[in-house]
């Protein structure tokens, strides 16, 4: 019964952003919407297009990446090799406690701390750029990418190992070789998620990357992606509007991405599952 | 039993998981080029036995060997022996077959290459001629590209074999490697065994009696970690020297 309620809720939360951002594809056309240059939804006659929002948080978001991946594939890797089992039942939780920290948290820390610090070493004019955005919503998704991939790597059965090694093939090797790609699928999953949260969030990126809805030409000046426009901008929006339309239309992009992430994601799981031959 | 034909041998072993003794005193002479079974009921030691002479131990945590175990003239325990080298030179076929998720012909060649095999048109010819040593050449010449999960377990544990067979160790460790098989793999991979014995010494774990009885030369009988009776198979089976031996066999334990 209750998971027909989140069926109910899901099929709701579709039905308004597909209600309510509709006209504006319909008012600017589907191209000029995803693909203009320009955000002025203030001026007269306003302007809805939300590239470079979208570039932004594609910026952002593989920033991210390139932050979360080395340092939550690498910890899952540390965790399932060289960490003792009482090394692991201490570092595991600690860094799923990180998923746990508010997003608001993790943007006063961008704010105070990883922004002046960008200032100063990049003599930059501000600090709060694509390049902070894409470290604190690096640091963030790590637990996902962590978590998942290590999942993934202690599900590859001790017999691969086993047979690598008796085959005269070292650690190194065995894990290169056999390991990770035997769990390959499933760190990709968790790379996917871990993007996927990382376009959603939405508190720490308006905290940290600037806000400035410009073409972004580098990762060291203010952008606003698409998740911060819609709340800063949601609440001087006239509702029913176009400018109101335009936001909804910018939720249902999102909306789409994530959720072509999640499928993605839940492709590959199982196309590993049937490798390993866990079964569906 | 000639002495000079000593190809392994286990020198007052003590194998401990923990505080527990897993092994205690065994002693005990591996022939070359023959067969040399390992028997006993289930929890005797057979396994931890067997695993000790590729070193295949050493990844379980907290364990603990005393003795010595040489490959030759070499104690292959020695501070500074390399393991790598150790288990290049004794293969091993595991009890479930467990090929890699990779290609048929991939991981066959992955032996070779993780010792630094280059040469293309060599590791081609080595594939091919493992795959025929292990019989199972013909049944999958034409889908060597092919993902080795999709063969049978008979086939998947012929695979292994020919896996095991490619890096050309000298020693062949079998840890009951039909226990997950039916009747006719079992056949076909106890045909292999003999086949193989005149190129490789072979060690060959097993609760089947008669398996043992079939393809060994060697039979030792292991019971509660203790070494009872080492001789060859046909006067251990026909007319052993210890009680406990004779129980076993006539199966009043088991």
């Amino acid at each position: 019964m209750l998971a027909f309620a989140s069926l109910l809720f899901l099929v709701g939360i579709m039905v308004v952003l597909f209600l309510n951002g509709l006209p504006i594809f319909k008012e600017t056309g589907v191209f000029n919407f995803l693909f203009g240059r320009n955000w002025y939804p203030t001026y007269d006659p306003p302007e809805f297009g939300i590239l470079p929002l979208a570039l932004a948080s594609l910026m952002v978001t593989f920033g991210a990446l390139l932050v979360c991946v080395p340092l939550g594939v690498g910890s899952a890797l540390y965790l399932n090799e060289l960490a003792g089992p009482r090394q692991k039942a201490f570092l595991k939780p600690i860094i799923e406690i990180i998923a746990g920290v508010p997003s608001i948290v993790f943007g006063f820390f961008g704010m105070l701390i990883v922004a002046p610090m960008v200032q100063k070493i990049f003599n930059l004019p501000v600090g709060f750029t694509a390049f902070t955005g894409s470290i604190i919503l690096g640091i963030m998704a790590v637990p996902t990418v962590c978590s998942i991939s290590e999942d993934a790597l202690s599900y590859v059965p001790k017999s691969f190992r086993e047979a690598s090694l008796a085959l005269g093939a070292n650690r190194w090797q065995t894990l290169i070789k056999v390991v990770i790609p035997a769990a390959g699928s499933g760190i990709s999953t968790g790379i996917i998620l871990g993007m996927s949260r990382a376009v959603g969030e939405t508190m720490t990126v308006l905290m940290v990357t600037g806000g400035a809805a410009v073409m972004p030409k580098s990762f060291f000046i203010p952008v606003r992606p698409m998740t911060s426009t819609i709340a800063a901008e949601m609440g001087e929006a006239v509702v029913g509007s176009s400018h109101f339309h335009a936001l909804f239309g910018i939720g249902l992009v999102l909306f789409v991405i994530t959720l072509i992430f999640n499928i993605i994601a839940e492709m590959i799981s199982r196309r590993f599952r049937v490798k390993l031959g866990l079964g569906r | 039993m000639d002495k000079n034909n000593i190809r392994m041998k286990c020198e007052k072993v003590n194998f401990y998981y923990g505080r527990k003794r897993a092994l205690d005193d065994i002693n005990l002479d591996i022939y070359k080029n023959s067969v040399t079974a390992i028997i006993g009921p289930s929890g005797c030691g057979k396994s931890t036995l067997i695993r000790l002479y590729n070193r295949m131990n050493d990844l379980i945590p907290r364990t603990r060997l005393e003795g010595k175990i040489f490959l030759d003239d070499k104690n292959i325990y020695d501070i500074g022996s390399d393991v790598v080298e150790i288990r290049r030179k004794v293969g091993m076929v595991f009890q479930k077959p467990n090929p890699f998720p990779k290609t048929i012909f991939e991981n066959i060649s992955y032996g070779l290459e993780v010792n630094g095999e280059k040469d293309k048109t060599f590791i081609n010819d080595r594939v091919i001629s493992s795959l025929k040593k292990a019989a199972l050449w013909c049944e999958v010449k034409d889908r060597l590209h092919d993902s080795a999960l999709q063969l049978s377990g008979g086939q998947q544990q012929r695979l292994c074999i020919a896996r095991c067979l490619a890096v050309e160790p000298e020693v062949i460790l079998f840890d009951e490697p039909c226990a997950s098989l039916d009747p006719i793999s079992t056949q076909k991979i106890e045909e292999l065994i003999l086949e193989l014995k005149k190129t490789y010494t072979i060690i060959i774990v097993t609760h089947n009696m008669q398996q043992a009885a079939r393809v060994s030369d060697f039979t030792a009988f292991l019971y509660i970690g203790k070494l009872v009776e080492f001789g060859t198979t046909e006067k251990l089976f026909t007319v052993p020297k210890e009680k406990l031996t004779e129980e076993y066999l006539t199966g009043k334990f088991g």
